[in-house]
């Protein structure tokens, strides 16, 4: 069951332990409940319970509703629009928009490009960008991979050539996750080639509109069109869109990796999935009983939410020490590669409970239309689901990087 | 001891190894999926002409007399295509079905022009509630003046909208769980009060669910005995199962391939992905699953015709391997092929959503585990 109590604050070394929320906090709890309950719109909620895609529309829609109250970014510095919540209170806030269900909202520009420009950026920058970041006015996009350079990022080759007052940028951008939605780009491009391979990098914003810039969708194999190519055909970006010095975008890259990556395990909504794949245990009819009487399926679950449960504390304990004034670092790669392996462990469960009602193939239009589905409702999405999170494992630097990270990082190896 | 193709079994996997390489490409794949009856006739007569839709059916039945290693070997080659033909159902299901209990009459007009490659039968017999228990059967078929009458619902009939006749199984005494009691039957596909609901299937394929609402049959559509229809669908499902294993087989060998052969050409950090000794290792993993499910499928096809607990415990063992290693190399291969693997662009992703579809059909790895305990 979703905990009520949640574990504050642990001490990290385990001497200290006080495994419940204080009154402020309870009441902090109560208050975030009120206001989901109260302005979580339906239909986007409809849609989200039966696993249809949202639109942009639906997502921009929440987006201004959290902003309008104050509670977008929530680790954004107060005078610019934050919260000033305590890392108890953003725990408890993420919780329960979990366990509601609420649309996750695109992070590029909220929690990335935000975060930079207003460390790095310039004053016009600021005052142009973040406005629109909180207002949900720009929809931003992430461009790092390139089709040579996944795991290596470093090795990325999209040139941009200073000429005048102007950035003239040549290369290919892929795995642009909703380009086709944004209306500008954060680039990680090459501003000098002759050094190290890390740096020559810069930070670049791009506007979408800009001649030369031009998306191309990928299918991915749950047949959707979440991920794009984008390509720079000598495109010109005025040199006041570099962010910080030039040769500095691989600091940057790195800020951001190691910036709010805590939330990365997605622990709050895989408490609330594994939840709802009991209950729909009960739900899946085998001959005279349901699923819920097959101990080895069941017991697969236990397994999965023991596993949880022992990802959910050692996010706990790394909140705990950045609360203590540490900061999260390679830490934040255990949490992902826990948290993707849940994921993706989950998704094949439920595969394994509809049985022969995940093979039907259902297009984002099937799910999206009136018609009955095939099978029970909550069959149909579970396949595109399962085979949508293959990616988790790989996107975001892959598992086998993080693993890389914690082998030289942590372990000194 | 000897584990070597005949002759002749050669032959039969030099000539699908040929058709794959020159008939199916994955282009060709993708317009036989996309069109109206998800797979290309064309290609189904040659498997007829071939002997390839005859090769389990004794001469008597004009077939070719071949036993189940010329199913593995079929199956096998197949799966390295990926070939969508539904082999399965109309072949390894229904053809099984009409062999064994066939009338004279009913294997002139049904199996005859199956074989021959003019007509296919698809075997409905899933429902919603009864997952992969083959005695779970609520569909109900009673006695009327001049015949039966059927009512009822099958889910994932493979291949139905292509199908000329089905083959039904439906409850004629007993209990919703009984074995005896069931019994099977010939519908034709046209008849009043059936009707289908047509998709696509994940791994490329077609199904319906179909619906048998007061569908009025004559006498002479029965199949074998009236409630004695349970052991004949549990052959001919151990015999499809045989069948998707060793297409499981064929996929996994193929997916281990184009893995190998991808990281060694990918480079990361100055260096080809296969120099990787973490990413060896993985890829080692992969090929000893390939050989354990590769033994495990030879010796189920050695035991088939075995008694039958020994080739029970055989299939069990097979299909339990083949949900691990399914699982093992479909996740591994797209994982190794990074953000590449999940493209519909690259083949990958098919054999995987292929394989993925087999760990499930004819019962998944726990399935079949409780079936060995129990043997």
């Amino acid at each position: 069951m979703y905990n009520d109590v949640v574990y504050f604050a642990l001490n990290y070394r385990g001497v200290l332990m006080n495994l419940s929320f204080s009154k402020e906090d309870q009441e902090f709890q109560q208050e975030v409940r009120t206001f989901i309950e109260n302005n979580y719109p339906s239909e986007i909620k409809e849609k989200q319970d039966q696993g249809i895609p949202l639109s942009k529309e639906d997502t921009i829609k929440w987006h201004k509703i959290l902003n309008d109250k104050g509670w977008l970014a929530v680790n954004w510095p107060e005078e610019l629009g934050g919260t000033g919540w305590t890392i108890t209170q953003k725990h408890i806030f993420q919780n329960e928009l979990a366990a509601a269900n609420t649309p996750t909202l695109m992070p590029f520009g909220v929690n990335m490009c935000g975060p930079v420009i207003y460390t790095f950026g310039s004053d016009e920058q600021k005052e142009f960008h973040l406005p629109k970041i909180l207002n949900g006015d720009i929809w931003w996009c992430q461009g790092y991979s390139e089709p040579g350079s996944g795991s290596d990022l470093a090795s990325l080759k999209t040139k941009a050539e200073k000429k005048g007052d102007v950035y003239v940028v040549n290369g290919a951008k892929t795995w642009t996750t909703l380009a086709q939605h944004a209306d500008w780009i954060f680039c990680l491009v090459r501003t000098d080639g002759s050094g190290k391979k890390q740096e020559g990098i810069s930070f670049l914003l791009i506007d979408m509109k800009t001649p030369g810039v031009e998306v191309k969708p990928i299918i991915t194999i749950d047949g959707t069109h979440e991920v794009n190519m984008v390509y720079f055909d000598n495109v010109e970006v005025p040199v006041s869109n570099l962010v910080g010095e030039e040769g500095f975008g691989w600091s940057i890259a790195k800020f951001l990796l190691a910036h709010e990556r805590t939330g990365i395990a997605g622990i709050p909504s895989l408490k609330r999935e594994l939840d709802r794949l009991r209950d729909i245990t009960t739900q899946i009819q085998v001959g005279e009983g349901s699923l819920k009487d097959d101990a080895m399926f069941m017991s697969k679950l236990d397994k999965l939410e023991i596993k949880l449960t022992a990802a959910e504390y050692t996010e706990l304990r790394t909140l705990a020490a950045m609360s203590a004034g540490g900061h999260p670092g390679p830490e934040s790669s255990i949490l992902k590669i826990l948290g993707t392996d849940l994921q993706q462990e989950l998704s094949d469960l439920f595969v394994e409970a509809v049985g022969y009602y995940a093979h039907p193939f259902m297009t984002e239009e099937d799910l999206a239309s009136n018609e009955s589905r095939i099978g029970p409702d909550f069959a149909a999405p579970v396949m595109p689901h399962y085979l949508n999170y293959r990616k988790v494992s790989i996107y975001g630097g892959s598992n086998e990087i993080q693993r890389n990270v914690i082998a030289k990082a942590v372990l000194g190896l | 001891m000897d584990f070597s193709l005949t002759e002749e079994q050669q032959l039969l996997q030099d000539s699908i190894n040929q058709f794959v390489e020159r008939e199916y490409t994955f282009d060709d794949r993708k317009k036989f999926l996309d069109s109206e009856k998800g797979f290309n006739e064309e290609n189904w007569k040659t498997f007829g002409s071939l002997g390839w839709l005859g090769m389990p059916f004794s001469e008597e039945d004009g077939g070719y007399n071949g036993g189940p290693v010329d199913v593995m070997v079929i199956m096998e080659n197949l799966g390295k295509g990926l070939i969508v033909e539904p082999y399965v159902p109309s072949i390894l299901l229904s053809g099984k079905i009409l062999a064994d209990l066939g009338s004279d009459e009913q294997k002139t007009n049904y199996l005859h022009p199956m074989i021959s490659g003019e007509k296919i039968i698809t075997f409905a017999y899933i429902e919603p509630q009864s997952r992969f228990n083959l005695s779970d059967c609520l569909t109900k078929a009673t006695a009327s003046d001049d015949g039966f009458i059927l009512d009822g619902y099958k889910a994932l009939v493979h291949n139905a909208s292509a199908s000329d006749t089905l083959i039904v199984s439906a409850r004629t005494s007993g209990n919703q769980c009984d074995e005896k009691g069931i019994s099977l039957f010939l519908v034709d596909a046209n008849t009043k009060g059936v009707s289908l609901r047509n998709y696509s299937t994940i791994d490329g394929g077609k199904a319906s669910e179909l619906t048998l609402e007061n569908v009025s049959i004559p006498k002479n559509s029965l199949l074998g005995a009236m409630d004695e229809g349970f052991s004949t669908i549990d052959n001919a499902i151990d015999l499809a199962t045989l069948g998707i294993c060793a297409e499981a087989v064929g996929i996994m060998g193929k997916m281990n391939e184009m893995t190998l052969e991808y990281t060694k050409t990918r480079e990361q950090f100055e260096q080809k992905l296969s120099q990787f000794q973490a990413l060896q290792h993985r890829m080692v993993d992969n090929f000893m699953h390939y050989e354990q499910s590769k033994s495990l499928l030879v010796m189920c096809a050695a035991k088939m015709n075995d008694n039958t607990e020994d080739k029970k415990k055989a299939l069990a063992s097979l299909k339990y391997q083949i949900g691990l290693s399914g699982k093992h190399i479909g996740e591994e291969s797209i994982q190794l092929h990074g953000g590449m693997g999940v493209t519909d662009e690259m083949h990958i992703g098919h054999y995987f959503k292929r394989l993925t579809t087999i760990r499930t059909l004819y019962g998944n790895s726990d399935y079949h585990l409780s079936n060995y305990a129990s043997l």
